[in-house]
């Protein structure tokens, strides 16, 4: 791998840029491999890079039927933070934040993650009580949190219309300070290229078609590319991971629904941070290029179209502009949806399965991209040791048979 | 946004109306024969069809009645209203 420092960019500046290699191959598909990732996007990506990495793996494919971070992983609002209520979740989201940190140096790629704050606005007396809850819970589990007052936003995030006859009240917030954004693209990029460069091949246009098995075990799979063998095989497809879960006969505890989000034309700085409501199903942040990104609920039923109704976005805009009516006459310039798998209990299943050599990583419903490196981790564990991680053992599929549920419907911040 | 058929009430918008998930789902008769596992099937097992879809909805802000749509997950067209009870299309 051509290492990326500024040494480089002198040389290849003065050698016209001619001289940079590509980021990753694009290989064809060898007939067998070790270990398959079913989807390249930010999580299929990190799997495969630290089952390359920390497990030895050297034979591993990513099989992506469109193009690596063409789904949710371009299509989400980057929010990273890490402060869910309960402590097996809590753990997890933080596992990932800790990898955030160092992961631009660790991949030699700028990721651009930017701790710059991540505050859930509260409007009631049950939010607040919520609010002040979360932030105990979280300060136990050694995950920074704060609760803060309507004088402190005021200084902090002057836009924010803190007016106490405003349509939706806001009392206060709780704020960690290490959430922030990160650059979805630059991390599948960062992935792909770390992952290639430890000899995993990523084949792109190459759909997976069925699951071949034998005995109870994985075999390899059916694709648009040929029958490629595989002694394990993790499916890391999110709205998609009930449709390749059917070919092998599995059912599992999710429903698909497109979410949607949209960003403004470009404005100068005007919101330095990332700002939620549970309440009123917005969240909005600034991007570097001044765009703001504003991300709504989920549509009320199924849905694999990528796209939403047009009264989810209405609804979440109307909320973002009674609490910042300054962005009343901004424009809107794009907006799209990406199908996330909503599990029950908003918590994401990274489970080994009873078929062998078949594991899942899916049911990251509205909040997978700020787990993204965390998930990569804990999954090449499960795949590589044919067992879970501390980390994930609570995120079995069994939990919908012994009821263990983690049920984090209140720090998903997103509307179900 | 989405125009559904109500039995009852004719043409309305999407809004009118809330989805209640996967329709033909039956309680099973006899729910302390199952074991665990069976009863998280029932309870949570979905098969989130991308394409043909059979769903429950009810018309929330209209007659209140409870009803089943086959609709296209990926087209989103819905192919076929009809009551509860039924036979399905």
């Amino acid at each position: 791998m051509q290492r990326y420092s500024l040494l480089s960019l002198v040389r290849n500046g003065l050698a016209y840029h001619q001289g940079w290699q590509q980021a990753w191959r694009s290989p064809n598909p060898r007939s067998e491999y070790d270990a398959v990732i079913v989807g390249g996007g930010g999580h299929g990506l990190a799997t495969a890079y630290y089952l390359a990495k920390e497990h030895g793996l050297r034979n591993i494919a990513v099989l992506e039927k469109g193009w690596i971070g063409g789904g949710n992983t371009g299509r989400n609002t980057t929010i990273v933070r890490s402060n869910y209520l309960w402590d097996e979740a809590a753990h997890l989201y933080e596992s990932a934040v800790k990898l955030w940190e160092g992961l631009s140096q660790e991949l030699n790629f700028n990721v651009m993650y930017s701790p710059s704050g991540a505050f859930n606005l509260r409007h009631t007396l049950q939010d607040m009580r919520d609010i002040e809850r979360r932030v105990n819970a979280n300060r136990l589990n050694g995950i920074d949190g704060e609760v803060v007052t309507r004088a402190q936003l005021a200084r902090m995030i002057p836009a924010l219309d803190l007016d106490p006859s405003a349509r939706y009240p806001v009392l206060g917030a709780s704020l960690q300070r290490r959430g922030g954004t990160a650059r979805h693209d630059a991390v599948a990029w960062g992935y792909a290229r770390g992952a290639d460069a430890r000899g995993v091949d990523i084949i792109q246009q190459c759909e997976v078609t069925g699951i071949a098995r034998e005995n109870g075990a994985v075999t390899g799979v059916q694709t648009s590319r040929g029958f490629i063998r595989a002694k394990k095989v993790g499916i890391v497809a999110a709205g998609n991971t009930s449709v390749l879960a059917a070919m092998a006969e599995l059912r599992l505890p999710l429903q698909s629904h497109p979410l949607q989000a949209l960003v403004s034309e470009p404005l100068k700085p005007v919101i330095d941070c990332v700002v939620m409501s549970n309440a009123v199903h917005g969240y909005v942040s600034q991007s570097d290029k001044g765009e703001l990104v504003i991300g709504a609920g989920v549509d009320g039923y199924l849905g694999y179209g990528q796209r939403g109704s047009f009264h989810v976005i209405e609804h979440c805009l109307s909320a973002i502009v009674e609490l910042f009516p300054v962005f009343s006459r901004v424009r809107m310039l794009r907006q799209w949806g990406g199908i996330v798998d909503v599990s029950p209990d908003a918590c994401p299943i990274i489970s080994k399965t009873p078929l062998k050599g078949l594991y899942i990583n899916c049911g990251w419903g509205t909040g997978g991209f700020k787990a993204t490196p965390g998930s990569g981790w804990v999954f090449a564990h499960t795949m590589a040791r044919d067992e879970p991680h501390a980390l994930n053992a609570p995120f079995s599929l069994e939990r919908f048979s012994t009821g263990r549920l983690i049920d984090e419907h209140g720090a998903a911040a997103v509307a179900h | 946004m989405l125009l559904i058929e109500c039995p009852y009430c004719g043409p309305r918008a999407e809004i009118e109306f809330s989805c209640g998930g996967e329709a033909h789902i039956q309680r099973p008769p006899e729910p302390d024969a199952l074991s665990d596992a069976q009863w998280a099937d029932y309870l949570f097992m979905r098969k989130n069809a991308r394409g043909r879809s059979f769903e429950q909805w009810v018309h929330t802000h209209g007659c209140r009645r409870w009803f089943n749509v086959e609709r296209d997950t990926v087209s989103y067209r819905i192919a076929a209203v009809y009551k509860i009870g039924e036979v399905r299309p």
